[in-house]
């Protein structure tokens, strides 16, 4: 199935829009807290202390979360500007982190510059090879992807849990978590002790590349022209749709295994359940709010990061669950595709 | 256990697993029809689950019922507001409407139930033997020996037949979701058409939580529905649109999912729990290919109803 998700013509400009659309979300999410009977004041301010309230909001909070929901927003927009929906990103971020755990474990005599490449690179490829089934479910059977990568998910939940109390549960077997991975398949921190980590700077660069390929690169034309119109893009003949739409699904995939990976090598440095509060999920509201742009992904990426770390504040200092965030991100998404849909 | 009451206990998890799957896909199998795509249909069945906990708790299984189909209504209303009369991506938005179910669910059961959450004691739907069809051998205690959730099940099925195939809603329905241009051409009022199926999924899907909650776990949990919403749009598209062919793809997946008590009756070791756990999202996959060729999708599916189809 091929969608046109939102088109690139809006009707504000895209900063008030972006910063608009965040904005009545969490005044939304306030006024539901208030009439649920929480208590609102409080937790707004722990929602902003606990993200940019201090230096340490900022570089060991704000940023650790975006650094995996920019990668994961690029996943999404990368395959959603060609006309094709990855809805099973939190799958293949699990699937990332397994393999990049194996690999993390196995690599302990390797130098960093080895070590560190080799763990991204099974995130990459893990990731890729959980989206293999539904790119060949839609190229031969014409299944939408949008079912099989959602079903997926779970799937991988399913082998994360068999992965920890199995084949790469810590040595003592105590609890269902691997064992640490290498010192040197660890990303380093960029301004120690600041918990921020490479790995963002590993986003903001894939990021750019993206860029470059969708706005300048023939690939990014294709890409677009068949995510525009993929039946005058069929029926024209020109343009080999279907290949498209496999190519950037397994781009999608990595992408989002790559998320998976450096979340394992620049946080966890572990296997666990529940790795992921739901960063598959919250990426396609970064995607939607940065109009499936590369600049803009950064921007909504720091902008959901600071949602997540503030909302780990919020549970913390007033007692306020911290998936509430997720009426936040319903409300973006909900706002973006309404102010930028089709018209006609 | 002797080989036949392990069968009959079986058969009657089947049926009694299937059942929120069954209410839920029926309800689904509404909607798409009339050319709405549901994904929110999974924040419904939660949305329903969560009303059925809270009724439940002050001690009334109705109450906790019509909360449910309430709370499924709220979760369909949202949704085609948005995409049938905002014209915005069906899927995106179902998508959304969950997230926001997930998140409105957790807030609300933290206010009702308190940090504790589990171990509640709910006025539970028990199971009811119908007089007669209980007592016939195996058939009876697998098919007649279940909650009245179920029983409403079964009647659902011909039911929604009738609705669909035998009622001037039906038609008008199926016309909005195979040729949305077309049956407005013809004074069809698609979008409130549309958004009639997708209520009445929405509410179905709420009951579809509620039994989940009544006649199956008896607790509220967070994103307790684990995804049983998507396998019921799985269920839709192998039973091909089509009440009848739901109602045996919803029992499939019962029995998928009731494998998981039968291997630890059995005690056939060896086989990872989480193998079990994986089947009914790995035969919903398997499902989806096989049902490609054989069953074709209402032509105005999750498009526009301005969109030529």
């Amino acid at each position: 199935m091929n969608t046109t998700v939102v088109s690139r013509r809006a009707a504000v400009p895209d900063l008030v829009l972006t910063l608009g659309a965040f904005l009545l979300g969490l005044a939304l999410l306030l006024a539901f807290l208030s009439v649920a009977g929480f208590d609102a004041a409080a937790g707004l301010a722990a929602l902003w202390r606990g993200a940019f309230g201090s230096r340490y909001a900022l570089l060991s909070a704000t940023l650790v979360p975006a650094a995996p929901l920019l990668l994961l927003g690029l996943a999404f927009a990368l395959a959603a500007r060609a006309g094709a929906l990855n809805i099973g990103m939190e799958g293949q971020f699990a699937m990332g982190a397994i393999g990049a755990t194996w690999v993390g474990l196995a690599v302990g005599g390797w130098s960093p510059l080895l070590a560190i490449p080799a763990v991204l690179a099974a995130g990459l490829v893990a990731g890729a090879a959980w989206i293999v089934v539904p790119v060949v479910l839609r190229w031969r059977f014409g299944v939408t992807e949008v079912i099989s990568t959602l079903l997926l998910n779970f799937v991988a939940e399913a082998a994360v849990s068999w992965a920890v109390t199995g084949p790469l549960q810590e040595a003592s077997r105590s609890y269902p978590q691997s064992d640490p991975i290498a010192m040197s398949a660890r990303l380093p921190r960029l301004l120690p002790p600041d918990r921020v980590h490479l790995g963002f700077v590993v986003a903001l660069a894939i990021a750019a590349v993206l860029w470059v390929i969708l706005a300048r690169h023939r690939l990014g034309f294709v890409w677009r022209a068949v995510g525009a119109s993929p039946r005058a893009a069929t029926v024209t003949g020109r343009l080999p749709v279907e290949r498209v739409a496999a190519t950037v699904l397994l781009l999608s995939g990595a992408l989002a295994g790559l998320g998976g990976a450096i979340e394992v090598s620049g946080v966890s440095a572990a296997l666990y359940q529940n790795l992921s509060p739901g960063y598959g999920f919250t990426a396609i509201a970064v995607a939607l709010l940065g109009r499936l742009h590369p600049a803009g992904i950064v921007v909504a990426a720091i902008l959901f990061g600071a949602l997540q770390a503030g909302a780990g504040a919020m549970q913390r200092d007033a007692g306020i669950p911290a998936v509430a965030v997720h009426v936040v991100q319903a409300v973006v998404i909900l706002v973006m595709l309404l102010a930028t849909r089709r018209r006609g | 256990m002797s080989d036949d009451a392990i069968l009959i206990g079986f058969g009657a998890a089947t049926v009694r697993v299937a059942t929120p799957l069954l209410l839920a896909a029926l309800g689904e199998t509404v909607s798409e029809r009339g050319g709405v795509l549901n994904l929110g249909i999974e924040g419904a069945m939660l949305g329903g689950a969560l009303g059925a906990a809270v009724g439940a708790a002050q001690g009334s299984a109705v109450v906790g019922l019509a909360l449910a189909v309430a709370a499924g209504l709220v979760a369909a209303l949202l949704l085609a507001a948005v995409s049938v009369w905002g014209r915005a991506d069906q899927i995106i938005a179902g998508t959304a409407v969950t997230l926001a179910a997930v998140g409105v669910t957790g807030l609300v059961a933290q206010r009702t139930f308190g940090s504790a959450g589990a171990g509640l004691e709910l006025a539970t739907l028990q199971p009811v033997e119908v007089p007669l069809l209980g007592a016939i051998p195996v058939v009876g205690p697998v098919l007649f020996r279940q909650s009245l959730l179920t029983y409403l099940g079964y009647l659902l099925i011909p039911l929604t037949w009738w609705l669909l195939y035998r009622t001037r809603f039906g038609l008008e329905l199926r016309a909005s979701g195979e040729a949305p241009t077309s049956a407005r051409a013809a004074g069809v009022a698609v979008r409130w058409r549309r958004t009639a199926g997708a209520l009445l999924g929405g509410a179905l899907a709420g009951l579809g939580g509620a039994s989940l909650v009544l006649a199956q776990v008896g607790t509220f949990t967070e994103k307790m529905t684990a995804g049983r919403g998507f396998i019921a749009i799985a269920i839709v598209v192998l039973g091909r649109w089509h009440p009848g062919g739901v109602a045996l793809a919803a029992l499939l997946f019962g029995a998928a999912t009731a494998l998981q008590y039968l291997v630890q009756a059995s005690g056939l070791g060896g086989v990872p729990w989480q193998l079990l756990l994986a089947l009914p999202y790995l035969l919903a996959l398997v499902a989806l290919a096989s049902a490609v060729g054989r069953a074709r999708a209402p032509a105005g599916l999750a498009r526009d109803d301005q969109e030529e189809s």
